[in-house]
């Protein structure tokens, strides 16, 4: 798995930028909640949403194919529900070319319903790490009565998910620096690569075990007593209490036309 | 085979609303239990320990030594953490692995990520130190049977996460459990045997220093007990899922040949050779099935939860 | 009696059996900075970590003029400010002002008290802006400055740096120490960095194999180049 490391914050002066991140939390779960919810072929709802979404990519002036553009990420698993259109029992509405097969008018709607929920949903959660810092995410997971050892748990893996990783990325250049190979000599078996990948894997962790010594005697030497701390924040301001209101409004009428239609 | 996605992490739209909330809860208690054991077993350690661990798993799901043309085996580390630390401490660090790559890098949703963490954190853990615990039990404390189990480890629990995820989607109508679950054990087989392989050469590598704090998750006491527990949560909650499938379709041998036969002839209206086929959707009885069974289950975790503290009180007692 | 080292007899094994001190004694006197030099292995990181009470050893270890003991284990770091050799093992939040405020934070301060340290911290190691910096973005140099902020936030009298030029680039390297010949704790620094003891400390100590072997002034050190060899040091 590659992910691109650099952080997905990207930074604007915009509204939605400046909103209390327990906002931007709170509305993008209720909006993927909002879309999972909404029933299959009610395509009028899920425009609506994606009028939303629009709306809230405006208001974030990254440019308005910001979240369209990265929001392929889901795609390889759409393989999990090929098989839903051809399964479905329902009036046939179309045959595939050449294989014969029957595509139901019932399965095609479960699927582009799946498709789009799926499409809104990855977008929503795109937009959130975009106009919010990660570290601001965390704080307001905290301030939501999130576990706070798991938040602050992730908080550190998040300070040094780089170290590891620059870590990694010195053991595979070695590695590649001696992986030479003599033409005519025999190439080594899948199982040593293997091998050599698992050494790499038990000296990453005997270094990151290291590692946290050194940073708890950080921790100690600091005052570190066990009990995790925070300093406050955010105070929800007028407006951020105005969004979360428009927010939830934007979130449950369409959802109740869809219900209704 | 190609209905196979290869990585696990489920996206958002493909559980239904009802299943991903009833993961969310499941997750929700797993963590807190882990939560609470590793704060028994690692102190104050805690925070910085599992916080930076998790940022070496992170990093190790990177490592990757090529098999075949163009694919390459990876690890995804539940059973190596399970096996190092214990199946808490693993449940902690993928769960937050499970987290920051669903909000940082919309790797799996937000709502399924209850799933994603039982399937990726809880599952692997437990099935890959359960089944390394057996098998050294059956065959010895040699050094031959250690790598031998932590191999079966580590590729029983990427298959059974792969199945759990498999039932999950057919529960949630997504993908019909015919098709998805021997696409997902097949692709899954041979990902484990990536698997397989990394966590057995990090284990060789690390065999040759000690380190005090943690020896093949012999930590603390009460272990053992928490474990019996989480381990039969597991099965009653992939029991509970499977029951409304397993009721839903009464002639499974004859039905799964009637799929495999429409997809290998191409026939005209698929759904007439099959005219009592249902999706198995969340309809109304699908849905107080699976209520009845999530409630029961966890009454008998709560009962359990008792019991097993007791007994870890007393086995901690007689240490 | 305040802003003061007192170690008196100090020995520490380690559980591995190796004997990292072998019967240390050193005293500081307030205000003073001493260096500490020796090769690798001779003990001063292990002596260093005793002086805020991480390690605990046989022997006698007094700072400010307080036993270390468990009851005053809270009071000891915040006097003494242990600045690690990697930085990042000191910079363990997600922000630099997190960092910085981890200290004043644990010292139970109000939040008012707690923002206005960190300020002074920063400005003190001439950081004043990076409050919202993320860590693993600053370079070796602001990293170190700002491990040492994040001791200073808690208003420390005594400061305990392990190798604070190690690995920072000429510029860098100047402008640490330019940092610490104006910060006004007393200051015990180890280090290889030759040229550096020779401008900014007056008093050099030699540990080799646990042991002091020299203490005194760092003049007499330079001038004796049997002595400097014999430890592992060149003169450049």
């Amino acid at each position: 798995m590659h992910y691109n490391l650099t952080d997905q914050y990207r930074h604007q002066t915009s509204f939605l930028h400046g909103l209390d991140p327990r906002v931007k939390v709170i509305t993008a779960v209720g909006y993927i909640l909002a879309v999972s919810l909404t029933p299959e072929g009610a395509w009028w709802a899920f425009a609506f949403f994606f009028l939303v979404l629009c709306l809230a990519v405006y208001l974030s002036q990254l440019g308005i194919f910001f979240t369209i553009r990265r929001s392929f990420i889901a795609l390889p698993f759409i393989l999990a529900a090929l098989s839903v259109p051809l399964i479905t029992p329902g009036p046939v509405i179309w045959r595939i070319p050449g294989l014969n097969w029957a595509v139901s008018e019932p399965g095609l709607i479960r699927f582009l319903s799946i498709l789009l929920r799926s499409w809104l949903a990855v977008q929503a959660a795109i937009l959130l790490t975009a106009v919010t810092r990660f570290p601001n995410i965390l704080w307001a997971l905290e301030s939501l009565k999130f576990p706070r050892v798991l938040v602050s748990t992730i908080g550190f893996m998040y300070r040094y998910l780089f170290v590891v990783a620059d870590e990694v990325t010195q053991m595979v250049r070695a590695r590649a620096s001696r992986s030479a190979r003599i033409s005519g000599a025999p190439r080594r078996s899948v199982l040593w690569q293997g091998k050599v990948a698992g050494a790499m894997v038990g000296s990453l962790f005997l270094r990151a075990l290291e590692r946290s010594e050194r940073v708890y005697a950080a921790m100690l030497s600091r005052g570190y007593d066990g009990c995790i701390r925070s300093l406050t924040r955010f105070q929800m301001r007028q407006r951020d209490w105005i969004s979360l209101g428009l927010a939830g409004l934007l979130l449950i009428v369409p959802l109740g036309l869809g219900w209704m239609v | 085979m190609w209905l196979s996605p290869v990585k696990l992490h489920i996206p958002d739209g493909f559980l239904s609303t009802p299943v991903a909330i009833v993961g969310w809860v499941f997750a929700l208690v797993f963590i807190a239990v882990a939560i609470r054991q590793t704060r028994d077993q690692l102190g104050d350690r805690q925070v910085p320990l599992m916080g930076i661990l998790a940022a070496f798993i992170f990093a190790a799901q990177a490592i990757n030594f090529p098999i075949a043309a163009g694919t390459s085996g990876h690890l995804l580390g539940g059973a190596l953490a399970a096996i190092l630390l214990g199946p808490w401490a693993a449940t902690l660090i993928m769960t937050a692995v499970i987290a920051m790559q669903g909000l940082l890098f919309q790797d799996g949703g937000l709502l399924v990520m209850g799933w994603n963490i039982l399937n990726m954190g809880v599952i692997t853990a437990f099935v890959g130190i359960a089944t390394y615990s057996f098998i050294r039990r059956l065959t010895g404390e040699g050094r031959r049977s250690h790598l031998a189990a932590a191999f079966t480890g580590a590729w029983l629990s990427v298959e059974v996460a792969a199945l759990a995820t498999a039932l999950q989607l057919a529960v949630s109508g997504t993908s019909p459990i015919e098709l998805g679950l021997p696409a997902m054990a097949g692709v899954h087989a041979l990902i484990g045997i990536g698997e397989g392989v990394i966590t057995v050469g990090a284990l060789i590598l690390l065999e040759t220093t000690s380190s005090g704090v943690l020896r093949e998750g012999e930590s603390a006491p009460g272990r053992r007990g928490a474990n019996v527990i989480a381990a039969g949560l597991l099965l009653a909650l992939l029991v509970a899922l499977f029951s409304p499938l397993a009721s839903s379709h009464p002639d499974g041998l004859e039905f799964v040949a009637e799929q495999k036969g429409f997809l290998d002839l191409a026939v005209d209206p698929s759904y007439e050779i099959l005219p009592d086929y249902t999706v198995p959707i969340i309809s109304d009885p699908v849905l107080t099935t699976i209520v009845a069974v999530v409630l029961g289950t966890l009454l008998v975790f709560v009962v359990a939860w008792f019991v097993g503290r007791n007994t870890t009180r007393s086995e901690a007692a007689g240490d | 009696m305040h802003h003061t080292i007192d170690v008196r007899d100090l020995t520490f094994t380690y559980p591995d059996g190796r004997v990292a001190l072998r019967g240390v004694s050193l005293f500081v006197a307030p205000g003073e900075k001493v260096a500490l030099v020796g090769p690798n292995g001779a003990g001063k990181s292990t002596l260093m970590l005793h002086l805020n009470g991480i390690l605990k050893g046989q022997g006698e270890v007094r700072v400010c003029g307080t036993r270390i003991e468990e009851g005053s284990i809270g009071e000891i770091r915040a006097a003494v400010g242990l600045v690690f050799q990697d930085p990042d093992d000191q910079l363990f939040s997600a922000t630099v002002f997190d960092d910085v405020a981890f200290g004043p934070l644990y010292m139970g301060l109000p939040e008012e008290d707690i923002r206005s340290r960190v300020q002074h911290a920063l400005e003190a190691v001439e950081l004043n802006d990076y409050g919202d910096r993320v860590c693993h973005h600053l370079s070796g140099g602001e990293k170190k400055r700002v491990a040492i902020a994040t001791v200073l936030s808690m208003d420390p009298e005594i400061l305990v740096l392990d190798e604070p030029t190690a690995g920072l680039d000429p510029r860098a390297r100047r402008s640490l120490i330019h940092l610490l010949h104006d910060l006004p704790q007393t200051m015990l620094v180890s280090t290889h960095d030759i040229p550096m003891v020779a401008e900014l400390f007056e008093r050099t100590v030699v540990i080799d194999e646990g042991e002091i072997v020299f203490d005194g002034s760092t003049q007499s050190l330079m001038a004796d180049r049997n002595l400097l060899a014999q430890h592992g040091m060149e003169i450049p």
